[in-house]
């Protein structure tokens, strides 16, 4: 070995470890701007049609029940929001969704593993963002959606096809950077 | 003060003072002090182990059993079985690094119940495993299928095998090379200087050694 290249090879350590160090600092700004989330897991369902399902309504909330049958041949893309009353994160959201409600952009909501009283209550107090609503207490048709938390959240297009989930709550950045530029690519 | 003083606070204040102090002693207790320490020490260790067995004792069936409800589990221990060997090999999606047998995180034990329910339903195994895998995906897999989206990950023992071996016949190569080649031929200078020394002008010492 000439001693240019060893010298050379000296370096290498120091060149992995600026490759690692710049590698690090892409995936803490990916986290910073939520494109990237270590914990994140990609829905199994994406490309599908929404799971078949009939769930009962939210009595006392005014809005007519979510199922499957309402998810199929829309006018335009959807939002289906899984939520409850003690999930302190849905509040840091509730605001974006009453704001696309309030938009124009269809936001169905399912309650999961909630106490209808505490549903209520919750919509009572933080307003009620949902088009159509419905509760799943025992959390079954949640797993047919691959539901692992609340918030969860999925964009399915006029075809009904699941588009785009997001696990966890949807900040003013998500809405911007993530719900808008997929409500215009599936507008038409 | 007098260390035999039993019960008082000074009492055992005192005699601590005496334990540490054990030079001013006379030889005899002395020899009491360092059998008595023995004992101390040795009546400690046994406390100390008495402890830990205790406390493997208490956690030991936390780690050899499911975690859950009793009462979620089938009344067939054959069923019972199957449904715990698959359950081990299903992710918690939650707690992301346990399976649902080990996870008592709600959404653990739907999973566990829904695992019972198809086992009852008549579903073989690998039915179970495609209905849970239709809806979470390969994440809920604890062994990852073998497919080109997962080849880096089994690839990269083989890699990492081959890459060593590589590295391993490389430096042989080198050390061999190194080995054969020797040192590099006398210029015409250093053979005048040799023979000017009266030493034989092939690079060899007298003895035979290089020079």
């Amino acid at each position: 070995m000439s001693p240019a290249s060893r010298r050379a090879l000296l370096f290498a350590p120091f060149a992995v470890a600026a490759a690692g160090g710049v590698a690090f600092y892409g995936m803490l700004q990916g986290m910073k701007t939520g494109e990237y989330n270590p914990r994140g897991v990609p829905s199994a369902l994406i490309g599908r049609n929404a799971p078949d399902f009939t769930l009962p309504p939210l009595d006392g909330a005014d809005t007519p029940p979510l199922t499957s049958a309402d998810l199929r041949n829309l006018p335009g893309p959807v939002l289906v929001n899984f939520w409850a009353s003690w999930c302190v994160p849905c509040i840091i959201e509730h605001p974006q969704l009453v704001r696309l409600n309030r938009e124009g952009v269809p936001v169905y909501g399912i309650a999961y593993k909630d106490r209808p009283e505490d549903s209520l209550r919750f919509l009572r107090q933080h307003g009620n963002p949902f088009r159509r609503l419905s509760r799943d207490e025992p959390g079954r048709v949640a797993i047919d959606w691959g539901v692992y938390g609340v918030p969860e959240t999925y964009l399915l297009d006029r075809q009904g096809i699941i588009r785009w989930r997001f696990a966890g709550p949807i900040t003013p950045d998500v809405l911007e950077q993530d719900i808008r530029p997929l409500l215009r690519r599936h507008a038409s | 003060m007098d260390p035999q003083t039993p019960g008082a606070a000074s009492g055992r204040l005192a005699s601590r003072n005496a334990l540490v102090r054990p030079a001013a002693l006379s030889v005899r207790a002395r020899a009491a002090f360092a059998a008595s320490a023995r004992v101390v020490r040795t009546a400690r260790l046994w406390r100390n182990a008495g402890r830990l067995v205790l406390l493997c004792g208490l956690l030991a069936p936390l780690s050899a059993h499911a975690v859950g409800n009793p009462a979620d589990m089938l009344p067939d221990p054959a069923l019972e079985e199957r449904a715990r060997n698959l359950g081990r090999d299903i992710r918690c999606m939650v707690c992301q690094n346990q399976s649902i047998e080990d996870s008592e995180v709600g959404l653990a034990r739907d999973l566990r119940l829904i695992v019972r329910e198809r086992i009852v339903a008549g579903d073989s195994d690998a039915q179970v495993m495609a209905f849970l895998h239709a809806r979470y995906g390969d994440f809920v897999l604890l062994k990852p299928p073998f497919a080109w989206s997962t080849a880096a990950l089994w690839a990269t023992p083989v890699v990492a095998v081959l890459a060593g071996l590589g590295l391993i016949v490389a430096m042989r190569r080198r050390a061999a090379a190194v080995a054969g080649s020797g040192p590099p031929p006398l210029t015409e200078e250093e053979r005048q200087r040799l023979a000017a020394l009266g030493l034989p002008p092939t690079g060899q010492g007298q003895d035979g050694t290089r020079a």
